[in-house]
């Protein structure tokens, strides 16, 4: 005998409802770097921080190589800021291009994404890419669920 | 065809020689939210100080 219609397609079902989750639901910041690793074979490490300089997702494994990757990238983009930018116009994405590798910084929506690549990388193409992670990161962030706020309830509760 | 040739060796070879040279040299690029933007060759005196920020963090 076979079985009913509900076990036999559990299994699919299951996944089936996983791989609609995973449409419906923004992607987290760090899907959003595996992501631009994957598409972009250029960028050998890659930071997310937030606008309070928060590391919020990294390639790197280790620590201290995060910070100092996301460190050295906000004091490029302020000195870059402080030096060159005015009350009109303001840095948005930089390319400091060296021997060994370069490094790239660019900011949208409140967050900011420092990157590393090999040497002589394909400009355009890797900025593209950062620019996609970090609205694909920005978005993730706003639709995360925020905690909910007692000073709401408890003045609602002394106007009641 | 031999001297079309000659003729485009002879304008694309220094033009290619270049690009290579300046393509080895450090720099820093900045792009403005208005658009515009900036590169700072490495004998740049500005340039300088972000080199050394960003040779930090390689």
């Amino acid at each position: 005998m076979r079985a009913a219609i509900g076990e036999e397609l559990g299994d699919g079902l299951r996944k089936r409802a996983t791989h609609v989750g995973s449409i419906v639901w923004p992607v987290d910041v760090a899907s959003a770097l595996a992501d631009l690793t994957e598409i972009s074979s250029q960028v050998e490490a890659a930071v997310v921080v937030d606008a309070e300089g928060a590391v919020l997702a990294s390639t790197i494994a280790e620590e201290p190589g995060t910070e100092r990757l996301a460190v050295a990238g906000l004091a490029l983009l302020e000195a870059a800021t402080s030096r060159f930018g005015t009350s009109v116009r303001t840095v948005l994405q930089l390319e400091a291009a060296l021997r060994e590798g370069s490094i790239f910084v660019a900011r949208e929506g409140g967050l900011a994404i420092v990157a590393r690549t090999s040497a002589a990388p394909s400009s355009g193409l890797v900025l593209y890419d950062l620019r996609t992670c970090l609205r694909a990161a920005a978005e993730a962030e706003q639709k995360k669920p925020k905690p909910r706020s007692r000073r709401a309830k408890k003045t609602e509760t002394a106007d009641a | 065809m031999r001297k079309l040739l000659g003729l485009a060796m002879l304008v694309g070879g220094p033009l290619y020689l270049r690009r290579r040279r300046e393509a080895g040299r450090e720099r820093v690029q900045l792009h403005f939210d208005d658009g515009s933007s900036v590169t700072l060759a490495d004998d740049a005196p500005d340039a300088q100080p972000l080199l050394a920020l960003a040779r930090r963090a390689l």
